[in-house]
């Protein structure tokens, strides 16, 4: 009942301003050009499922379960995939079994391909601006600089793929007769909880700057906002990145989050998005020594974030090796 | 370093015998050293005795007889060291010009140069570790990594790590017995070049050096308040790590506490580095130079008594060469000697605690009872002390305890591979990622192998390198954070 009254109002809506405002994929009926000596015909639009995205592939929670996503003023969207335990598990899984390929490519192929998801969002700015005024209650322009926010930090970050070892990296002046060089490297599988208030910009400016540096992500979005981050996951399937390199949860925060700071084949945490779970999550995080990144107090998404996320999820590898004869 | 075992260059042009060469006795002196009864805790520039009334006895490892009675530190005790922390970060040396704060740090670099003897000897009787490691390795890696961050205390805006980066604030740090005076360098070297403040717990069995190192700090007139030593058991380092007055915690230690410092930690907001244990691979292919690899396998367990967390633990031998790589270490690692810590020949010197003892004598009967083959060097143990002889295990499987838990002693496990994968597969099979080794002579393969294993320090050709410069810390369950280099001050700015 309550879907059926939110689309009648969205398409109500789109008649007056002459555009649409939901999000194009879930939008209700559309009213056509009335056909010569016709009534309108009303033609029914094809909506979306939105699933996860798990090793490179679209699947359903395996629990089955859903849950509605409503716009922020209150009115119906869609129904999510409302993930479990074990699509966690999955996508840890799939993510793990990514890790050795992309971080085994080279700098410059991953930044090619984080450059390659700019390139698909571009493309699809009306999706992506549709569905983060939608989630956020943002007014169309402000939500069009986020989209615009949000493409231009894949592309600062496809910058950093072949530039960060040699910042942070080098040869390191031991006293005594050794080549001794100290190299980052990704740590590994990391969970990210996106944050919950920018279900776009913020989203991209904690998944990016992981898998820049070749780890893989399990990353669980935004609990009230999830539609963004789905619609980003089409982009990321479509832009040569490997399939498992980011593994996309929909669903409860505090439903999966547990499970993710507990699972030992998790290296590191982002908790952007944990909320009051931070401390608990921290904890849990303890019993498998995970590298932690606590949320910051009210994030500014749009300033320049240059290392911050970047170094937290790299490793120092210190090689030595004898100089003689 | 050259805290490796001899080469065997001594008894150049004898006959080798195979039975243990006779040497005559070369004890250190220990008159450098002057023992008091009773040591109480360094809080505010002071000696002052503990609130508890408490003691306890540390004791020489290698003949049982006890070295002084030093104060167990509670909770009134830790609150004033933090407290005299925190009064001197905010009054004397968060805002003093970072030349000034470094030229305290070349006065104490250079104290412990003047004094390395005095401190070698103070070490080798409080820890049981040869005179030969402390005087080559311990005391002059320690005296460098001050020289070293002395140098950072007025560059720090160079460090890559911001444009004005600032001290984290008060840092509670504890460290373990195996090295030390070292650790302790590791610890508040770059913590008070960054302009930090320190409250640090030696472990218990091996405090003196520490309070030596307090002596020191007043030698070189160091504002009160900035370094401070808190003696102590677990119960101390606790309410250390615990007290909410500390900004930083640093820890040096087992995995198991480390876990539970992070637990401690977790929602408080304090600034977090671990440095924990280890189960390193010492990989050699069958190209490698048998007499180097020979030497760097022993090096790797045996150095410190195997009490290293990046001792090369794990011994990976490709098939082809592992039968003939055995006999020659089984060789090597007959003459190595063992016995009195003060002797300048010794190679192996006690077991630190009786606890430390029954913890690898209970692995080692665990790798006999699940059936890996013991081989051990024929020498004699003294009669007193803690004790525990050189020893090779065979046919060890990935499953075994001794192939996955940390022994810290001079236990060497040993395993077979056949093809590079296989070695990395093996290498990487472990919650930990302190250390690694690998030996061959084919370069491209020494760095395929190095990119592959999952540990923060690679030697190659080479193993248990040690310098101030170079980043040192783990991957996985190994803690986080480095220490040491460029890469060693992130932990302490903020």
């Amino acid at each position: 009942m309550a879907e059926k009254k939110a689309e009648k109002k969205r398409a109500g809506k789109a008649a007056d301003q002459g555009a649409p405002t939901g999000p194009a994929p879930a939008a209700g009926a559309r009213r056509e050009r009335p056909r010569q000596g016709g009534a309108p015909r009303e033609r029914v639009a094809v909506r979306k499922t939105h699933k996860l995205y798990i090793g490179g592939a679209f699947p359903r929670s395996e629990s089955g379960r859903s849950y509605s996503v409503a716009s922020a003023d209150g009115a119906h969207l869609a129904n999510a995939a409302l993930a479990s335990r074990k699509d966690a598990r999955d996508a840890v899984a799939a993510a793990r079994k990514a890790f050795g390929g992309w971080s085994g490519r080279t700098a410059y192929n991953r930044g090619q391909i984080l450059y390659r998801v700019a390139e698909m969002m571009e493309g699809r700015r009306a999706q992506f601006a549709a569905e983060t005024a939608a989630a956020g209650g943002a007014r169309r322009p402000e939500a069009e600089a986020e989209v615009s926010a949000a493409i231009d930090r894949w592309v600062y970050y496809a910058g950093w793929t072949d530039k960060v070892a040699q910042v942070v990296g080098g040869a390191n002046p031991v006293s005594g007769p050794y080549h001794n060089h100290s190299v980052p490297e990704p740590t590994g599988v990391v969970a990210v909880l996106a944050p919950q208030d920018a279900p776009l910009l913020g989203l991209v400016s904690v998944l990016a700057p992981v898998i820049a540096t070749g780890n893989t992500a399990v990353l669980v979005a935004a609990e009230r906002a999830p539609l963004p981050a789905v619609a980003l996951a089409e982009a990321l399937a479509t832009s040569d990145l490997p399939g498992g390199v980011v593994n996309l949860l929909t669903g409860r925060t505090a439903e999966l989050a547990p499970h993710l700071a507990a699972h030992a084949d998790v290296n590191a945490l982002d908790l952007a998005g944990a909320g009051d779970l931070a401390a608990e999550l921290e904890e849990a995080a303890a019993d498998t020594l995970k590298r932690v990144l606590r949320p910051q107090q009210a994030p500014d998404w749009s300033a320049d974030p240059g290392l911050s996320r970047i170094t937290p999820f790299l490793e120092t590898k210190t090689v030595w090796h004898p100089v003689g004869l | 370093m050259d805290g490796r075992p001899p080469a065997g260059g001594a008894d150049a042009g004898a006959p080798r015998t195979g039975s243990p060469l006779e040497y005559a006795p070369a004890p250190e002196s220990r008159a450098q050293v002057v023992l008091e009864p009773g040591y109480e805790p360094f809080i505010d520039g002071e000696f002052a005795p503990a609130k508890t009334g408490e003691y306890l006895t540390t004791w020489n490892p290698a003949t049982g007889e006890p070295l002084a009675e030093v104060a167990v530190c509670g909770e009134a005790d830790v609150d004033r060291a933090v407290a005299a922390a925190r009064r001197a970060y905010e009054t004397v040396w968060r805002d003093m010009p970072g030349a000034e704060r470094g030229k305290y740090l070349f006065r104490i670099a250079r104290i412990i140069q003047e004094r390395s003897r005095e401190i070698a000897v103070l070490e080798t009787l409080d820890n049981g570790k040869p005179i030969k490691e402390t005087r080559d390795a311990d005391v002059p890696l320690a005296a460098a990594h001050f020289f070293y961050h002395a140098g950072w205390a007025d560059k720090l805006a160079y460090a890559g790590l911001g444009r004005d980066p600032r001290p984290v604030g008060v840092c509670a740090q504890v460290v373990p017995w195996n090295f030390p005076l070292l650790m302790l360098a590791w610890k508040i070297a770059p913590a008070l070049a960054a302009g930090n403040t320190a409250v640090l717990k030696p472990a218990e069995t091996t405090p003196l050096s520490a309070l030596l190192f307090a002596e020191i700090c007043r030698e070189a007139d160091l504002p009160p308040g900035v370094v401070n030593i808190v003696t102590g058991a677990g119960e101390t380092g606790r309410l250390l790590v615990g007290h909410p007055g500390a900004d930083k915690v640093a820890f040096t230690g087992s995995t198991g506490v480390g876990r539970g410092i992070a637990r401690a930690v977790a929602g408080t907001g304090k600034r977090l580095t671990l440095e924990l244990g280890g189960k390193g691979a010492n990989i050699v292919y069958d190209d490698a130079a048998v007499d180097q690899a020979v030497e760097g396998v022993v090096t790797g367990i045996f150095f410190n008594q195997g009490h290293v967390c990046c001792a090369g633990s794990r011994l990976l031998l490709q098939e082809s060469i592992a039968e003939e790589f055995l006999d020659r270490l089984r060789d090597r690692v007959s003459l190595l000697r063992l016995g009195d810590p003060l002797d300048k020949n010794t190679d192996i010197g006690a077991i630190n605690s009786a606890a430390q003892l029954e913890r690898i004598r209970e692995l080692a009967a665990a790798g006999e009872a699940e059936g890996a083959e013991a081989w051990t060097a024929p020498c004699a143990l003294p009669e007193r002390g803690n004790w525990f002889p050189p020893t090779v295990f065979t046919g060890v499987t990935q499953a075994h305890r001794i192939a996955r838990e940390e022994i810290f002693g001079p236990v060497l496990s040993v395993l077979t591979f056949r093809t590079p994968d296989e070695a990395v597969a093996k290498a990487n099979n472990t919650p930990y990622g302190l250390s690694a080794g690998v030996w061959t002579e084919k370069g491209s393969r020494m760095l395929w192998t190095a990119q592959r294993l999952r540990a923060g320090v690679v030697w190659s050709n080479t193993f248990n390198e040690f310098d101030p410069a170079s980043p040192f810390g783990g991957y996985k369950e190994s803690g986080y954070g480095r220490e040491g280099g460029r890469h060693g001050l992130e932990a302490y700015l903020g």
